[in-house]
């Protein structure tokens, strides 16, 4: 332990309160407005102590809390680095705004169970910070299985056969991968290494160097498989299925908690248990670049094909999911700062999109696209949000998109692959394909006689105003990047 | 090679080992049904709380048999009274004390009819299984091995469903059958020392080979059929969905760990070499278990038969654990032991909770009771999700120790044994999604009560040990840990010895 590490007993305050939030909203479900003023103060203290952690972590500190040792080596420590501060920062924040927009909607539609759903709600934003927090292969994978496990009753919600059909399809993609592939890569490094604890640094990993190329590249085929929850092709199918949750679930978990935990993971692993020189030594890198360029491609390509609305952004996510893992495997300073931002920027852009899908829906009952002409005249606010944040994630300034787009083209000039360069191109205009029609038509479309949109509003205030605030924070992290960037940087810092 | 240490002052483990039966006697003249209970209650407790004493005044530092009592028995035949316990044995006697009372409060008013009886065959069990892994003289241990057949037919075949004949006569047969090679089995070892029953003098023995893969043979089957490992399981399922809740929990949490703590404590030091040459096969067998479990449990629509398929797959990992013989996989087997003792134990009492309310262990009659029995869903929810291995409970550490030391004995074995644990998530989530939520159209489930005092009461205990060795196993490794040392020492030195002596011939 060097002198930048310190023990930090906020973060297992950090930790908690989410938790504590959770059993708070079971003993008052009963009470409905004092159940979500528990969630709603549960998510502003969490705000407020991820926040705290930000000047030490820019300080350079490491800010690490033992909690349990299970054997020598593999222990459940919890650690703040600027890594995890990214991941840490976009869930809690998001948490909060996603709080006030959840009770406008589940009210809204006068949806079933509250409680529980207000509950595992707070418990899967625990499983995310725990693994944005965590110090270790084994904490990461604790954290991992419990977001698993604690967000079926968010997809199955509805509990008709739709809903069931979609959680047993999450449940069987996200435990089938955890246990296949993930379980015995974490027991091998643990044989190969005596401990699963991160290195401090991307450069060196934790694998000795002395491990046969086969077997490196076995484990390192497993971790990449084993978080399916970031959505590489062919393990994706899990996430268009799980869209049959109520709308503040799609958004929430499976833009931001579920599927970010999954890249965080992802990319954790690759920097941190890998190591850059490795994956070079080893070309690992580039292929894995081509290897989910197939999957941004290819799941673009779906989206053009959906006019359900949350499966068009279903299959976007899958698409834009790959970008943080391609900018990550091309090793590149510039690459690797695109593909990690991407975490920010795509979170709040996307919340924004599935925020919007939702309040159309409680506004109009509409989820599909084709339904949709017109509406941008009765419901202006929401669909002008939707056009930034449709804009964010094609990639326009002065959208935060355009600022992962930059890097991650820098960084593939720098990395000399052109088959790259051409594969981000061509997303952009698929991206601007499905998106763009949908604001178009929005506005401008005729509207066809049956589908007249006389009586229907905006969506209430308390959606709203989350809805705005997302998509305004997308468009000042586009174009004052700096404050996110910082942790970035820090990420890389052993590179420059 | 005396490695027992005698116990001067009060004798504990022949207290624990007699004061069941103890109780039994005063159950004799007991009238009412009540007071059998409490003082079946009573005496179990009382066992449970000197096996307290037991932990706590437990030597870790020793591999040595501790807390020994040695009397003479028969001494024309050289026949003793001799117990003691050691790293290997502690945590199973310390498991065995510690479930008993919640038998006993399992069975309050599961059973209805001759309570008295009933409680008799339960205390009878404890006295027989307590002894049988203190025990260390093998007649002894012979004879409270075949005393716990007597008790655990009767539980079966009085107490126990409608094919109760079936399976308590199936039971029966099979592990007798094993049980008799055994008993040539150590004649013929006490024959080979001079006609000593002690047990640790047969150890490390220089036996021919072709003696020894007899001799491991014989002890094979009475073991294998015990734990049970493929094929010679079929007998448990029949048995476990036919007997009662606490002949269940008894069956899933000890009885089965007497086969393979027959294999650590006898096949090992006794037959090295021929547990070397066997131990290929043993290992395969294990991995055909995990999976065969796991399939088959994945089929199942009765609830007590889908924990009965998931304990083959589960004691397949405990003895591939012991056979790949390194400290990782020895120290995992027996803390899984340990795991699957609370985890299937609790995952009965709760089939139990089920049945008593529904009467059918249908997955369909049972499908969607989360929405009426939250408490006792959480409580499933646990002991669920502990039953696979998920991280942070018990049987994650027994799960990754074992295949940490797998992985280091053969990458190809340790690959073969994870698709045991996929279909572990498999079986369990399904049973957890159907008694949680169901379907869409589930069964009125309406009238069904949540968990009483009692019924908490019993749980409690389980969960609390399920998360304390899952996040802080230490102190219980640190129980085994001399004892295992010492075993792979001496069976490392036994190989070396082995291969000089083949070298000057």
């Amino acid at each position: 332990m060097d002198a930048n590490t310190i023990t930090s007993p906020v973060l297992l305050v950090a930790l908690l309160i989410p938790l504590i939030g959770a059993i708070g909203v079971m003993i008052k479900g009963y009470n409905e407005n004092l159940r979500e003023a528990i969630s709603c103060v549960a998510s502003l203290f969490l705000l407020a102590s991820v926040g705290w952690l930000i000047r030490p972590v820019l300080g350079g500190k490491i800010l690490v809390l033992d909690l349990f040792t299970i054997v020598d080596g593999v222990s459940v420590t919890l650690r703040a680095d600027a890594m995890s501060m990214i991941f840490a920062l976009v869930a809690s924040s998001l948490w909060t705004i996603a709080v006030f927009y959840s009770m406008g909607y589940m009210r809204g539609l006068r949806e079933h169970a509250q409680t529980r759903f207000n509950a595992c709600f707070a418990i899967a934003i625990f499983g995310a910070i725990g693994v944005a927090f965590s110090d270790n292969l084994f904490t990461m994978y604790l954290f991992y299985e419990i977001v698993s496990v604690c967000t079926y009753p968010l997809v199955a919600h509805h509990q008709d056969k739709e809903g069931y059909d979609g959680g047993r399809k999450y449940l069987v993609y996200l435990t089938f991968t955890a246990k296949a592939f993930l379980l015995p890569a974490m027991i091998l490094i643990y044989v190969l290494t005596g401990s699963l604890d991160f290195a401090t640094n991307i450069a060196s990993g934790i694998i000795p160097a002395d491990t046969g190329k086969g077997l490196v590249i076995m484990l390192y085929v497993f971790c990449l498989f084993g978080f399916a929850k970031n959505g590489i092709m062919p393990f994706h199918h899990w996430l268009p299925g799980a869209m049959v949750a109520p709308t503040p679930v799609s958004a929430l978990l499976h833009a931001v908690a579920v599927v970010k935990v999954g890249v965080f993971c992802t990319t954790r692993v690759m920097l941190y248990v890998f190591g850059i020189d490795l994956m070079a030594d080893l070309n690992l890198g580039v292929p894995t670049a081509y290897f989910v360029g197939f999957t941004i491609i290819a799941a673009s390509i779906i989206a053009l094909s959906k006019d359900n609305l949350k499966a068009r952004l279903a299959y976007s996510t899958v698409s834009q999911l790959s970008y943080i893992i391609m900018g990550v495997a091309l090793l590149t300073p510039a690459a690797i700062q695109g593909g990690l931002i991407h975490i920010v920027n795509h979170a709040f852009a996307k919340i924004t999109l599935f925020f919007c899908a939702g309040a159309i829906y409680v506004a109009a009952h509409r989820k599909d696209i084709s339904d949709m002409e017109g509406l941008g005249k009765v419901m202006p606010f929401t669909f002008g949000a939707f056009a930034v944040a449709s804009l964010s994630m094609i990639g326009a300034p002065p959208v935060a998109g355009f600022v992962t787009k930059w890097n991650l083209l820098v960084g593939s000039v720098e990395a000399h692959q052109i088959g790259i360069v051409l594969i981000l191109l061509a997303s952009t205009l698929l991206n601007a394909a499905y998106f763009a029609p949908i604001t178009l038509r929005a506005f401008f479309g005729k509207r066809p006689a049956s589908a007249g949109v006389s009586g229907i509003k905006e969506a209430p205030l308390s959606m709203l105003i989350p809805i705005l605030i997302a998509c305004t924070i997308s468009v000042i992290i586009g174009i004052y990047p700096g404050f996110m960037m910082q942790f970035v940087t820090a990420v890389i810092g052993g590179m420059q | 090679m005396d490695q027992l240490l005698l116990n001067p002052g009060f004798p504990l483990l022949s207290a624990m080992v007699f004061l069941p039966l103890v109780g039994s006697f005063i159950l004799l003249p007991v009238k009412s049904d009540e007071q059998c209970r409490i003082v079946s209650l009573a005496a179990t407790g009382l066992v449970a709380l000197l096996s307290i004493a037991l932990v706590i005044g437990f030597d870790n530092s020793t591999a040595a048999f501790q807390f020994g009592e040695s009397y003479r028995w028969i001494p024309s035949l050289d026949i003793n009274y001799t117990v003691g316990v050691d790293g290997i044995s502690i945590l199973l006697v310390v498991m065995t004390a510690l479930i008993m009372p919640f038998c006993v409060l399992a069975s309050w008013s599961y059973i209805k009819k001759r309570v008295k009886p009933f409680m008799i065959c339960l205390l009878i069990m404890e006295t027989a299984m307590i002894g049988v892994f203190v025990a260390l003289d093998f007649v002894l241990f012979y004879i409270l091995w075949e005393a716990m057949l007597i008790p655990m037919y009767l539980i079966i075949a009085i107490w126990g469903g409608p094919r109760k004949v079936y399976a308590s006569i199936k039971f029966f047969l099979y592990t007798l059958a094993g049980s008799i090679l055994l008993l040539v089995a150590i004649i013929w070892l006490a024959w080979q020392n001079d006609f000593s029953f002690y047990i640790p003098d047969m150890m490390w023995q220089p036996y021919a080979l072709s003696a020894q893969i007899l001799i491991f043979l014989a002890f094979f089957l009475a073991f294998a059929i015990k734990v049970p490992m493929f094929p010679f399981h079929t007998w448990l399922p029949a048995a476990h969905v036919e007997a009662p809740t606490a002949g269940s929990v008894i069956l899933a949490s000890i009885l089965l760990k007497m086969g393979t703590y027959g294999f650590l404590r006898f096949a090992l030091p006794i037959v090295p070499d021929a547990t070397f040459y066997l131990m290929p096969y043993v290992l395969w067998l294990s991995i055909a278990g995990i999976i065969y479990g796991g399939l088959t449990a994945l089929a199942q629509q009765d609830m007590k038969k889908l924990i009965a398929y998931s304990s083959v797959g589960h004691m397949g990992f405990v003895t591939l654990g012991i056979f790949i013989l390194n400290k990782q996989g020895i120290e995992g087997a027996i803390l899984q032991m340990v795991n699957h003792g609370i985890t299937t134990g609790a995952l009965f009492l709760c089939v139990g909770m089920i049945y008593e309310r529904t009467h059918s262990r249908d997955l369909h009659v049972s499908s969607g009771v989360g929405q009426y029995m939250p408490v006792f869903v959480t409580f499933l929810a646990f002991f669920s999700l502990s039953s696979f291995g998920f991280p942070g409970t018990n049987s994650f550490v027994g799960e990754f120790l074992i295949l940490a030391g797998t992985f280091e004995f053969d990458l190809t074995l340790a690959l073969a044994a994870i698709p045991g644990a996929v279909l572990a998530a498999a079986y369990m989530l399904r049973m957890l999604q159907k008694v949680i939520w169901g379907g869409a159209n589930n069964p009125d489930q309406s009238y069904l009560t949540d968990l009483n005092t009692r019924e908490i009461v019993t749980l409690a205990p389980f969960l609390l040990f399920v998360l304390w060795i899952g996040l802080g196993p230490k102190p219980f490794l640190a129980m085994i840990d001399v004892s295992v040392v010492e075993l792979l020492a001496d069976l490392a030195a036994h190989k070396s010895e082995m291969l000089a002596a083949t070298l000057v011939h």
